[in-house]
């Protein structure tokens, strides 16, 4: 492989890394603060898409249905944990399990009625469309580096949050002794609801900004959740940092793997977490 | 009180165990020795450590350096099922039983893991765990020795604090192991279940090696061979517990408190 | 369900009846059902038995595996691919064949799973069945996502598993094998252990037992009983696909058991036949206007499971369980 076709690749690799470290640092967090398996998460991911299709659609403008998008979801987050997800912090994983797969089916039916389940596309937007050339016959499109450059201000953004300021102390508080941050006058509830947004959030972005390069398509949940699941077992839960490096492991992984071992690369990624969990069965930086 | 000391009574020796959490040293280079007929109480302010001992001795942590030998034998870094099965029994200050079965269940389970067939073996899908002879009997004496005979039917979760821990002390012994590690036995218990306790671990005495962690200084007073307190996670005082007790360190670091 | 209540691993001898007589209408059904009942019945005894294999694991161990249809779909694999396109192939090699697979791949993932608990476990179970499910998936050798046809079923010498009644019975019988067979293993020193390990895996592990290697084989037994679902499966179906061993199958078979309530297998196997029977009936609900209800069964079903989850988490059985203990039922 010659050096421009690697760059290539790795420019790939992280570009997908950091998407599923949108999914995963918001997976993770809502793991490791509130101790709730969403099986749901990957239809936030579906959510974000198929809104960025549709407002962009309406209001012809991709811009403005980020924007939209993600007020929407945010707002949809905080209701989906009043209405539900807050009575379920302390119930058995299985019932977790058992109340978010049962969602799928809502939001995957939800979706079907209201958006069809046809394959959509999402146009790149004008100024965002141009590709980088990189050699005669190869260039490298802006609009993947722009999504890199979207997740990385996110996570800088994440990062900033929880290590830098009060409230993301009270987070971090939290994830460790909910009744002694409570006690402390800490409004944990508001915590878990801002937690619980937040992710939602980061999913659903992720999803958008997604759109125009994976399409719009009815499955796209599922296949982005088993990822992400990957990526928060071989990080460690509630890792942040964790997240981050076990994506970009992923990203590199699978990326590389496609290219030059194409009849397992669908293995790869899972023989590397079971390498992880050989030495660690917890993850590599569990908190 | 003492007995007279031959190497083979000495059952366990732990020796500089230390434990660090990050940047907290929670066990400083403490050494014990237990000797079989003796108790060696461990007492010390909440904080000081005690407990963690008692899980670097059983396997439930790892010590970050020193070193444990059971029997001559060096378990140090041993899984606790490991050290279990080579003759060490640790009850919990925390009760920590099966509090969905019953008090017969809980004890005929714990006596049940000495002589298993192993997992893979069909024997071991097929057979009756209620018809194995050796195993009934192991937790009968179990249940007698804690005075719980009257109580077998009770589930566990619905009995008295002073029964779960009578129940935690059954556990233990139906394993019938050499070395006693005894968690907090006394701790929540009324003066006359206290003084069953007391009786009991008397009676157990001559056969065992047993460490006491425990809070009430009356009752460590009447039943240790040897005294060791902890403060911090060091040992400011270890020896007879009259010399101990006069020890002015301790007077004044522990003694000297309300408890 | 939250083991604030422990599951009813002793059966109340009402229930004991029911059982019964349930048994003796299966025994009666296919003289009196016609072909496309005695079919779906057989179809719901091949999934009770998978529930049963995953109550094992679920139920009385404790481990919540998100990925157990992989030793499902696996199993009826092997049927296809020993099975020549042209004439039957003996039942009599192929079934301890693709058991025996089956509980292999369960040893082999389930030593890498079973060292996670709680979250870790559900997650990394997933993650494997769905590197099965696109093994299998990715790969035209291995028939890619069209599946493979069984063309014949496999052949018993004894008996004509073509004959939709002999299959049924065949069926039943390793429904009640396999029913006796768990019960016992519920009380032996195994099943104790298990049950400990369940309630408390802590203090087993101070008590001496070795609960990696215990976990360890209840993984690779529900694993071979699955196996043998998915054997059925196939043979009776005559066609494998890789939605087999997807997440969607492995959902299903955990809502077939808590459906039914855990830890005693007769709940897997009640959960198993209303599990399918509601399936056929919010599949086949008729238009609306419209709007086809019918089509959209997965709202319905989503619905069903998210109250079940909230009203009944002890399933049907503790819901009978309850009625019988005459008190109303009362949630955490």
């Amino acid at each position: 492989m010659d050096f421009v076709n690697f760059l290539i690749q790795l420019l790939n690799s992280v570009q997908y890394g950091l998407l599923l470290f949108m999914l995963a640092a918001g997976l993770t967090l809502i793991f490791g603060i509130m101790g709730v398996v969403n099986l749901a998460h990957g239809s936030f991911y579906m959510l974000g898409a198929y809104l960025a299709w549709s407002l962009a659609a309406m209001t012809q403008s991709f811009t403005l249905a980020i924007i939209l998008g993600t007020l929407l979801s945010v707002l949809f987050g905080l209701l989906l944990e009043w209405l539900l997800f807050r009575h379920f912090y302390k119930r058995d994983h299985l019932d977790q399990v058992l109340l978010t797969f049962g969602l799928i089916y809502v939001f995957e039916e939800t979706r079907s009625i209201l958006w069809g389940d046809d394959v959509h596309g999402v146009n790149i937007p004008n100024v965002l469309s141009a590709s980088i050339p990189l050699t005669e016959t190869l260039s490298y499109p802006v609009y993947r580096l722009f999504m890199s450059g979207v997740c990385l201000l996110l996570a800088l953004g994440l990062y900033l949050l929880i290590s830098k300021t009060r409230l993301g102390m009270k987070i971090r508080a939290g994830a460790f002794n909910h009744e002694m941050t409570e006690a402390l006058g800490v409004n944990i509830k508001l915590i878990h609801a801002l937690v619980f947004a937040m992710g939602v959030g980061l999913a659903t972005i992720a999803g958008m900004v997604a759109a125009p390069v994976s399409s719009v398509y009815p499955n796209m949940g599922s296949q982005v959740l088993i990822m992400c699941f990957v990526v928060v077992v071989i990080g460690g839960i509630g890792s942040v940092k964790g997240a981050l490096i076990a994506a970009l492991l992923v990203g590199l992984v699978d990326t590389f793997g496609k290219v030059l071992l194409p009849q397992v690369a669908g293995m790869l990624v899972y023989v590397l977490m079971a390498i992880v969990l050989l030495y660690k069965p917890e993850g590599l930086f569990k908190n | 009180m003492t007995n007279p000391q031959t190497p083979s009574d000495l059952l366990l020796r732990a020796n500089k165990i230390t434990k660090n959490f990050g940047g907290l040293t929670a066990v400083n280079e403490v050494s014990v020795d237990l000797r079989k007929g003796e108790i060696h109480a461990v007492i010390g302010p909440n904080g000081a450590g005690k407990s963690t001992l008692a899980n670097l001795l059983s396997g439930d942590l790892p010590p970050t350096s020193g070193h444990v030998a059971l029997n001559g034998q060096d378990i140090t870094g041993w899984t606790p099922e490991r050290i279990s099965r080579n003759g060490l029994g640790r009850s919990y200050q925390k009760t920590n039983i099966f509090r969905s079965f019953s008090v017969w269940d809980n004890v005929r389970l714990s006596a049940q893991s000495r002589t298993q067939p192993g997992p893979f073996n069909p024997l071991a899908w097929l057979t009756q765990a209620n018809h194995m002879s050796d195993v009934n009997a192991r937790a009968e004496r179990a249940i007698e020795l804690a005075g719980l005979q009257n109580r077998r039917q009770a589930l566990a979760g619905a009995a008295s604090h002073g029964e779960q821990r009578q129940l935690e002390i059954a556990m233990t012994l139906a394993t019938e192991p050499q070395v006693l590690l005894l968690d907090e036995p006394l701790a929540g218990m009324g003066v006359a279940e206290a003084e069953s306790m007391v009786q009991l671990l008397l009676r157990l005495k001559p056969y065992h090696a047993m460490m006491l962690v425990e809070h009430d200084i009356d009752a460590i007073f009447t039943l240790a061979d040897q005294l060791t307190v902890m403060v911090n996670g060091q040992v400011i005082a270890s020896g007879l517990p009259a010399a101990v007790r006069a020890d002015a360190s301790v007077q004044a670091a522990y003694l000297g408190e309300d408890h | 369900m939250s083991d604030s209540q422990a599951p009813l691993e002793t059966l109340p001898r009402s229930l004991k009846i029911l059982l019964g007589a349930g048994l003796l209408a299966l025994a009666a059904f296919p003289f009196v059902g016609t072909d496309y009942y005695v079919q779906m019945v057989t179809r719901m005894m091949i999934l009770a038995i998978f529930a049963m294999s995953l109550d094992l694991l679920q139920g009385v161990t404790g481990l919540v595996s998100l990925g157990h249809a992989a030793y499902f779909g696996v199993a009826g694999y092997v049927l296809a691919f020993l099975t020549p396109p042209g004439e039957p192939v003996s039942l009599w090699w192929t079934l301890p064949a693709a058991v025996g697979a089956s509980a292999l791949l369960a040893l082999v993932i389930g030593f890498l799973v079973v060292r996670t608990h709680g979250i870790y476990f559900i997650m990394v179970t997933m993650a494997f069945a769905q590197m099965v499910f696109y093994v299998f998936f990715d790969n035209k050798a291995l028939g890619g996502s069209d599946g493979i046809y069984i063309n014949f079923k496999p052949e018993a010498i004894l008996f004509d598993l073509e004959n939709k009644k002999v299959f049924y019975f065949f069926t039943l019988a390793l429904m009640v094998l396999v029913y006796g067979f768990l019960r016992r293993l519920l009380w032996s020193p195994f099943g104790r252990a298990l049950a400990g390990i369940r309630v408390n895996e802590h203090r087993m592990r101070a008590l001496g037992y070795g609960t990696f290697s215990h976990k360890l084989a209840a993984f690779s037994l529900a694993g071979a009983l699955a196996g043998l679902a998915g054997f059925l499966w196939g043979a009776q179906s005559g066609y494998v696909n890789p939605e087999l061993m997807g997440f969607h199958m492995s959902a299903h078979v955990i809502m077939m058991v808590i459906l039914g309530g855990m830890g005693n297998f007769a709940g897997a196997i009640v959960g198993a036949f209303s599990f399918e029977y509601l399936l056929h009936v919010f599949k086949d609900l008729p238009a609306v206007g419209s709007f086809n209800l019918g089509k959209h069964w997965q709202l319905w079903m989503g619905l069903f499971i998210v109250a079940l989850v909230i009203l009944a988490p002890r399933g049907i059985l503790g819901l009978f369980d309850s009625l019988l203990k005459g008190k109303a039922q009362h949630h955490d």
